[in-house]
């Protein structure tokens, strides 16, 4: 016996977010009109500050936020007139931990399915595939109040992938994560979006969007204010800062065009330079001023850098 | 897989995790009613009732009390069941799980209201049980004994998700039983003939949809009722499809639910 039986457009977007809105009955208006599209096998970052009409969107994606105007198409099926076709598509792994702390990890995945009109048979194959995956197979039997706060993190990506669904949904999954878990975390996730799910990320840990998306949204008082490759976003950046440990740092600092040296401490230097400035000239200035230095770092890194100075500017267009 | 197969996997997890529900915590589920009515039949049964000797059709007061006790567990039972269920279930927001899946409403309805009649019947046949240790039953007529006791119960698990669905605290799902559902059991014939009031108490009684619940089920077990059976009938069916229909809109409208 087969799931439920799907009916999509294979070559359609993964998502086709259209002027989509939302004010909330206290006249809050959590998205003015965003559009997007998401295509076939991305792994999309939609980043914004909290409060910026993230979890909105998600929430209208999977139908638990009721849009005030505009619609959703996931691979071509319309989340508004066609909404269980359309979450037949979709996995979510909410903010939210939201599964009853009593229940086990293996029923709850196995109801999950069951909620899809997937055999209880192929329900238990799937919870026994996707929690030993997440290494969480030895608590499968333990009640879910017993997991630890990373486990009940992985538990519902396990829960989300029940109905191997085209579109998975994280809305910050590593909130809260220890590193090594976290990192455990996009190894698995990578890896279902190497074999074909497209993956829409929200996080606010940067680096993270950074290494695996490979394109991006940035949302802002509910509207979008970036949507680019995460190549092209970067190569925006025009000024780089960079921390120099030193052995000691000179009582004149060598004047170098293009470059703001600053002193930080007596073992510490910032360079603030334009991206297409070289590093070389910068070295042979301080190595003639007897300056050895011992490393070398972004002072913060690069999505990060133009993520606050594009909400920065957003704000100033508001505020204006 | 039609959609139709689907549908009833679904039904059928949701009625499963209710019953496993209602099993793990057998302790607050199944045995306190068992010892209310118990004390009901010692009490009201055994000590009082001896001293009021027959009553309505010649049964003894223990034989005539037992349907509306037993009717009176079924539907208290089947309300607190899904109130909780359902509301413990919007608290812990492990309700997103239905909501974000393809299930359509009544999947979900019908699976909260059945899983509650389950407990329902379930402390009714323990209820049962118990009562015939006290005194001997001969169900006059099975059929309307079952179908009154199912749609009592359909009709108080479909009110009790209601409760769930406005209630925004646990006190929230607490008052209903404790302002309305237990006063109108009460009135509502469990106890006593209305035949035994007079007017306006009579009339007034007769607003009341318990009445007619624990009337069509005491005809089915002795053939006695102080209202028309066809008219217990129409009555508690339009309550069952009144209510029905107040749910699944307000599951369509997500009140409480969705944002």
């Amino acid at each position: 016996m087969q799931p439920m039986s799907l009916s999509y457009s294979s070559t359609a977007p993964a998502l086709v977010v259209d002027n989509l809105r939302k004010t909330y009955g206290n006249g809050v208006e959590a998205l003015k009109g965003v559009s997007l599209t998401v295509q076939p096998g991305d792994f999309f970052a939609l980043l914004g500050p909290n409060g910026a009409g993230k979890s909105t969107l998600i929430g209208i994606l999977s139908s638990l936020v009721n849009a005030s105007g505009g619609d959703a198409h996931v691979f071509g099926v319309s989340v508004n007139r066609q909404r269980n076709e359309a979450m037949k598509l979709i996995g979510l792994v909410p903010q939210e931990i939201n599964f009853n702390q009593f229940e086990k990890p293996f029923d709850i995945c196995v109801n999950e399915a069951g909620f899809y009109g997937i055999p209880r048979r192929i329900a238990a194959e799937r919870a026994e595939k996707y929690l030993k995956e997440l290494r969480l197979w030895d608590k499968a039997r333990h009640q879910a109040r017993e997991l630890s706060g990373g486990m009940k993190r992985r538990l519902m990506i396990a829960r989300a992938m029940m109905n191997e669904p085209k579109l998975l949904i994280l809305d910050e999954p590593t909130a809260g994560v220890d590193i090594e878990i976290r990192r455990s975390m996009w190894q698995f996730v990578s890896g279902i979006n190497a074999a074909g799910t497209t993956v829409i990320l929200t996080t606010h840990y940067l680096e993270e969007a950074e290494q695996l998306c490979r394109n991006i949204a940035i949302i802002d008082h509910g509207t979008i204010v970036e949507n680019t490759s995460m190549k092209r976003l970067l190569a925006k950046l025009d000024v780089e800062t960079f921390v120099l440990d030193v052995t000691r740092v000179p009582d004149g600092l060598p004047v170098l065009p293009g470059v703001a040296l600053r002193r930080v401490d007596e073992h510490t230097l910032e360079a603030e330079m334009a991206r297409t400035h070289d590093l070389n000239s910068l070295f042979a200035a301080l190595t003639a001023h007897g300056v050895t230095v011992t490393s070398m770092r972004n002072k913060t890194n690069r999505l990060e850098e133009l993520f606050v100075r594009l909400v920065e500017q957003g704000r100033d267009k508001v505020a204006a | 897989m039609s959609n139709a197969s689907a549908n009833l996997v679904a039904l059928n997890t949701i009625v499963r995790r209710e019953i496993v529900r209602i099993l793990r915590i057998w302790t607050q589920t199944l045995i306190p009613p068992a010892i209310t009515m118990t004390l009901y039949f010692v009490i009201f049964g055994k000590l009082i009732g001896s001293r009021i000797g027959t009553i309505q059709g010649g049964y003894t007061y223990m034989q005539y009390i037992v349907p509306g006790l037993v009717m009176m567990s079924i539907i208290t039972n089947s309300y607190g069941n899904i109130s909780s269920s359902f509301f413990g279930a919007k608290f812990s927001r492990a309700v997103e799980e239905m909501l974000v899946s393809p299930m359509p409403n009544w999947v979900i309805l019908t699976g909260y209201v059945a899983g509650a009649v389950v407990r329902g019947l379930a402390v009714g046949v323990l209820v049962l049980g118990i009562a015939l240790f006290f005194t001997s039953l001969r169900i006059a007529h099975p059929a309307i004994t079952f179908a009154s006791v199912l749609l009592g119960a359909v009709i108080f698990s479909l009110a009790g998700f209601v409760n769930a669905v406005y209630a925004k605290k646990f006190d929230d799902i607490a008052l209903v039983p404790t302002f309305i559902l237990t006063p109108l059991t009460y009135l509502g014939g469990v106890f006593y003939s209305i035949q035994m009031l007079g007017e306006p108490w009579q009339a007034i009684s007769r607003i009341n949809p318990i009445l007619y619940m624990v009337n069509a089920f005491r005809y089915g077990v002795l053939g006695i009722s102080d209202v028309h059976v066809g008219w217990a009938f129409v009555v508690m069916l339009a309550f069952v499809a009144a209510l029905a229909a107040f749910g699944l809109q307000l599951l369509k409208r997500g009140v409480g639910l969705r944002s």
